[in-house]
């Protein structure tokens, strides 16, 4: 079952197209990594696709209320505690797993503790089991492994398996090798926007404008 | 042909680049005759003195000030609704004229006011409106400075002057309830009972046609460098990018 | 919803100072008019209603640029945005959470500030009458201007010079309500258009907020 398509899809930052031409899809049970040198626009592709910004040309399909976005920032109140945080999200999202998310994310010692006390790995660790109690599909996380230690990465990266085992599907940019063998990578270097002269896209004052103004 | 084609700012700029010296010309000879007459060959009414003569000003520019914040109004819809670039920078291009005559109302009133009521400002209902227009025109202008990236700043703007029409309607009204004021009525009825007499009528007609063509002319220049401007913000921006 | 209030006013209360701040705010404008306009009680009796008004209007700006900006730097109003509530219904319960722990502790004392500046007995009603119906405007406008400046590095005197104009309204018929009670006049045209504003505000404002909040996180 596709959980996500995307194609012909630009995405712009400032106005300015970076990526053109994006598509693939995303099949339950897989997870996609994508690649590609700072700048290149992952984090904007990833913003688009959580719906926080519009499009400028091509669509993504996607079944409704199937999307969990996590970004650099984990969105931790400071002053709340480990199962504070996570019990807030489950009340938003709906669903009652916050103790399943505990467990997995191995927070369980750490469930009283208030969020601004925890390191930046323990962190991180909270805001991917974030994700564990939105019970949504499809994951869109952008650089999830950011300050986590190797056996952090090995339990997150077990959560991933998990999740695309039991019909899930995710989407990450990373630099870092999960060790995923269902894991297909996108080089999203090829698709980096062509300025306007050679048939990107041309925003409204990209035009000719020299006969205007002379 | 439509309208909307002039909302590509390349056709925008070479019809305004056209336009504009006819319409600097025709600003040109209903300004001047407009204010040469009224202020030197009007009769001196003898209740109001040589003051009345700043009707001239006076009553153009205080309409300019509602009529261009209403044209703002209306440009940041077509904005927000069709997403058409020139529409907003008009909008943005308008805000210091309207603040500016907004400003030149109230200093003129308050020099007319002084002769007349005795007192540089009163807390009359249309008094305090054009205060609460003119700190409308604050806010909107600040904002649009205030906001690095330019579509976002236009869209914002924009929903800015939406919520604050509405409340400058608001409170324009609540002026009126909380003061019920001593400035007269409007001087331009169409009744011929109650508009002022023709002597006067007639040059004062000549120089708001004026100053809205005055307004129209300094747009056109300001909304102009709007678009040069974004134009070189666009090419800095894939200057960056390359 | 309820669980976004509910945090928001936790917070609110573990911060420190959510709820006292404005208070001590409101309590210190009080104190210091007699000093300004001379300790007569018949001069002040004749401006309380006013200096309790304006006093409530600036205590309520003080805290307005935190609505959204805390949202805005730990990354939390991306992730409320694609959450599954909608973007107006966080707008709305944000206004809400703000009036709870500004507009609500100001409504209560106003009467005891009231006794500071000599109040005259009919107006403590109308008082509590015009802050209880005014307040919620002042929190829902005030998230509006929030909104539009999150993303702003300095957007304190900004978000106060956007906002203010749009309490106007409010104030004039608050005052005037209060005004209208203390000297025993008919009330009814400012009581209707005090609650009609509010009304309207409350229905229709968080449209333009969640508006501004989705091109701010563009």
């Amino acid at each position: 079952m596709t959980l996500l398509s995307v194609e012909t899809l630009t995405v712009s930052r400032g106005g300015l197209a970076v990526l053109e031409g994006v598509g693939f899809s995303l099949e339950a049970g897989r997870a996609l990594v994508l690649r590609g040198p700072n700048g290149i626009g992952k984090t904007t592709l990833l913003r688009t696709l959580a719906g926080l910004q519009p499009p400028l040309a091509g669509t993504i399909s996607m079944p409704p209320e199937a999307m969990a976005y996590a970004a650099h920032a984990d969105g931790l109140k400071a002053t709340l505690s480990v199962r504070e945080n996570l019990a807030f999200w489950a009340a938003i999202y709906e669903t009652d797993t916050v103790e399943a998310a505990l467990d997995q994310m191995n927070l369980r010692a750490l469930e009283h503790r208030a969020a601004m006390s925890l390191s930046a790995g323990q962190k991180r660790r909270l805001g991917l089991a974030r994700l564990l109690v939105t019970g949504r599909p499809v994951w869109v996380l952008d650089e999830p492994t950011v300050s986590l230690d190797a056996a952090s990465v090995a339990l997150f990266a077990a959560a991933v398996r998990a999740h695309l085992a039991s019909g899930g599907a995710a989407l990450m940019a990373t630099h870092i090798d999960l060790g995923l063998e269902e894991a297909e990578i996108l080089d999203l270097a090829p698709f980096k926007a062509r300025p306007p002269e050679e048939g990107g896209h041309r925003g409204a004052f990209d035009h000719d404008f020299d006969g205007a103004f002379l | 042909m439509s309208i909307w084609e002039y909302a590509n700012p390349v056709k925008f700029m070479q019809t305004s680049g056209w336009l504009l010296p006819w319409v600097f010309g025709a600003t040109v000879l209903t300004l001047v005759p407009g204010l040469v007459w009224g202020f030197f060959f009007t009769p001196l009414a003898e209740e109001f003195g040589a003051t009345v003569k700043v009707i001239y000003v006076h009553v153009p520019a205080a309409t300019l000030a509602i009529n261009i914040w209403v044209m703002m109004l209306v440009t940041s819809l077509i904005w927000l609704i069709r997403r058409h670039h020139v529409s907003a920078l008009a909008a943005k291009a308008a805000a210091p004229i309207g603040m500016v005559m907004t400003l030149i109302a109230l200093i003129t009133g308050a020099l007319w006011g002084q002769p007349m009521w005795g007192t540089w400002w009163e807390w009359d209902p249309r008094l305090t409106s054009f205060l609460i227009l003119f700190l409308f025109y604050l806010g909107y202008m600040a904002l649009w400075e205030a906001i690095e990236n330019p579509d976002t700043a236009a869209d914002l703007t924009g929903v800015l002057c939406l919520v604050g029409s509405v409340f400058a309607v608001l409170s324009r009204y609540a002026a009126i309830f909380w003061n019920q004021g001593l400035h007269q009525g409007s001087t331009l009825s169409l009744d011929s009972e109650e508009h002022i007499s023709d002597v006067y009528w007639q040059p004062l007609v000549l120089s708001i046609v004026g100053f809205g063509l005055l307004f129209v002319t300094l747009l056109l220049l300001r909304t102009r460098t709007e678009i040069r401007s974004r134009r070189l913000k666009a090419l800095e921006q894939r200057e960056r990018m390359a | 919803m309820i669980a976004l209030l509910t945090r928001d006013l936790r917070l609110a209360i573990r911060a420190g100072g959510g709820f006292g701040l404005g208070l001590a705010f409101f309590l210190i404008v009080v104190t210091l008019v007699p000093f300004g306009v001379g300790p007569q009680g018949d001069i002040l009796a004749r401006i309380a209603s006013g200096i309790l008004w304006l006093g409530a209007l600036l205590a309520c700006l003080l805290s307005l640029d935190r609505i959204f900006a805390l949202d805005y730097e730990d990354g939390s109003l991306d992730l409320l945005a694609t959450a599954p509530i909608p973007l107006e219904a966080v707008v709305t319960v944000k206004a809400l959470a703000h009036w709870i722990t500004t507009g609500l502790p100001l409504v209560l004392a106003a009467p005891l500030f009231a006794v500071l500046l000599h109040l005259p007995g009919p107006a403590y009603l109308w008082l509590e009458v015009s802050l209880l119906l005014g307040t919620p405007a002042l929190s829902v406008l005030g998230t509006f201007g929030a909104a539009l400046t999150v993303g702003l590095k300095r957007g304190g005197l900004l978000l106060s010079l956007l906002v203010l104009p749009l309490y106007v309204p409010t104030l004039i018929f608050g005052a005037e309500l209060v005004r209208r009670g203390a000297e025993g006049m008919a009330i009814e045209v400012p009581l209707t258009m005090l609650a009609g504003i509010t009304a309207a505000t409350i229905a229709l404002v968080p449209f333009a907020s969640a508006a501004a909040i989705r091109v701010n996180l563009r």
